[in-house]
């Protein structure tokens, strides 16, 4: 075999084992997406049902709360970004971070400080790349992340709201995380989680119209929604957590389903140009037999002359 | 027929019960509150705690929770619950276990929450 064809083979080789690995990856990705909705779906009625209690304290009282009140000049925010821990999942991340940074830019430029809060090692490493200050990270859960992984990543950040401004506390809460729209599309959004705008909540539960009954407070609304604010900070976190590992891993199945296609066209390229090497090689050795053969004749020719 | 509530019981990552009920009995901060068809719309905060549910069917339901929100309207009752159980999903012994260990490290949490399951077990 000549050297080119050998070459050739060895390349498809190497490629097709790529395409399996691929392949595979794929296949993970796409069960694991199927998984991660389904949590998705069923952290809902929790999530609903607290959207819908924290929009009849708000609205049923008067009760001025340090998380439902805007502060008059807000000078410092805090923001989480969810990523996640591991790559192959083309621009999931580098989209996710750069919604981050344009909302940070955005609010620098509006006066306030960026505290910066990061999950997934993804996020991590670009932020220490670029040496940036990182507040606290999280890593280690975000294909499954539990109820207990939002609590953990929720409490520094409702700890920092409570604390006063000048103590080191934060006014704003802003979190960008990768919504799930489809299986095609996911999108990096930004939401403010804090201050609470009740419009904007009762908009997204859907109870807009819907006249709330004045509701019996135990043991009072002051408790009532200082109990609710921080569970709901909780359940908005777990519910953008559980998004974005559902968008990371359909992000995974499609940058590999395009790693497999693009490896198929490439073994059929390369077998193509294995079948020119050898072909050529064949060609080549039978002009090299008739050559030598009619050099003989020639040769016979003359000596019998 | 009796009158009866539509009750949820949802705990952070799924829907632990619901069904037709005609009395609920829970442990908010400020003590035991029962909720019958028709009380006034409330909203409270829930202590870790068992709670009892009479299903209109006759039977009783019994769950642990620790730690959440009970909120009525409209004949609809939703408990909500970082974490709930069912009395028939609680293991004894695993919550045994975890009361003796919580007992012997002195964490007060951990010993509430084994013994509101064991409780809660033994209820049903």
């Amino acid at each position: 075999m000549g050297a080119q064809l050998r070459v050739y083979k060895r390349r498809i080789r190497s490629v097709t084992a790529t395409k399996k690995i691929t392949k595979a990856m794929e296949m993970i990705a796409a069960s694991r997406v199927v998984k991660a909705q389904r949590k998705v779906a069923a952290s809902t009625p929790y999530a609903q049902e607290l959207t819908r209690a924290v929009t009849a304290v708000g609205t049923g009282s008067n009760t001025k709360h340090p998380l439902t009140t805007e502060a008059d000049s807000p000078t410092r925010a805090a923001v989480l970004l969810l990523t996640s821990d591991r790559g192959l999942a083309g621009a999931f991340n580098s989209n996710a971070i750069k919604a981050a940074e344009q909302l940070t830019e955005r609010l620098e430029r509006e006066g306030r400080q960026v505290d910066t809060y990061i999950v997934g090692r993804r996020g991590l490493a670009h932020y220490n790349f670029r040496e940036r200050k990182v507040v606290e990270s999280f890593a280690g859960f975000t294909d499954e992340p539990t109820y207990a992984d939002a609590k953990k990543v929720a409490a520094p950040l409702i700890e920092a709201i409570e604390k006063d401004t000048a103590e080191g506390g934060v006014d704003e809460l802003h979190i960008v995380y990768t919504e799930f729209v489809s299986m095609m599309t996911q999108t990096a959004v930004d939401s403010r989680l804090l201050p609470l705008s009740l419009e904007e909540v009762a908009a997204e539960s859907g109870a807009k119209d819907e006249i709330l009954p004045l509701y019996d407070f135990e043991p009072s609304a002051e408790d009532v929604l200082d109990a609710l604010l921080p569970r709901y900070v909780e359940s908005r976190i777990y519910n953008a957590l559980l998004q974005s590992a559902a968008s990371k891993h359909a992000a995974t199945r499609r940058a590999m389903k395009s790693a497999t296609d693009n490896a198929g066209e490439l073994i059929n390229t390369l077998s193509r140009l294995a079948n020119a090497a050898r072909q050529a090689e064949i060609t080549q050795e039978i002009s090299e037999i008739v050559g030598g053969a009619s050099a003989l004749a020639d040769a016979n020719a003359g000596s019998d002359n | 027929m009796a009158a009866e509530l539509h009750v949820a019981l949802v705990a952070a990552d799924r829907e632990v019960w619901s069904g037709e009920a005609t009395l609920v009995v829970a442990r908010t901060t400020s003590g035991d509150i029962g909720v019958m068809p028709g009380h006034q719309p409330l909203l409270g905060v829930l202590e870790s705690g068992p709670v009892t549910i009479r299903t209109s069917d006759g039977g009783t339901v019994v769950a642990a929770v620790h730690g959440g929100f009970i909120s009525f309207a409209d004949n609809k009752l939703s408990l909500l619950a970082e974490i709930a159980e069912l009395s028939d999903e609680i293991d004894v012994h695993r919550a045994e276990r975890k009361l003796e260990q919580a007992k012997a490290e002195g964490d007060a949490h951990a010993e509430r929450r084994a013994d509101v399951r064991l409780r809660a077990a033994a209820g049903r």
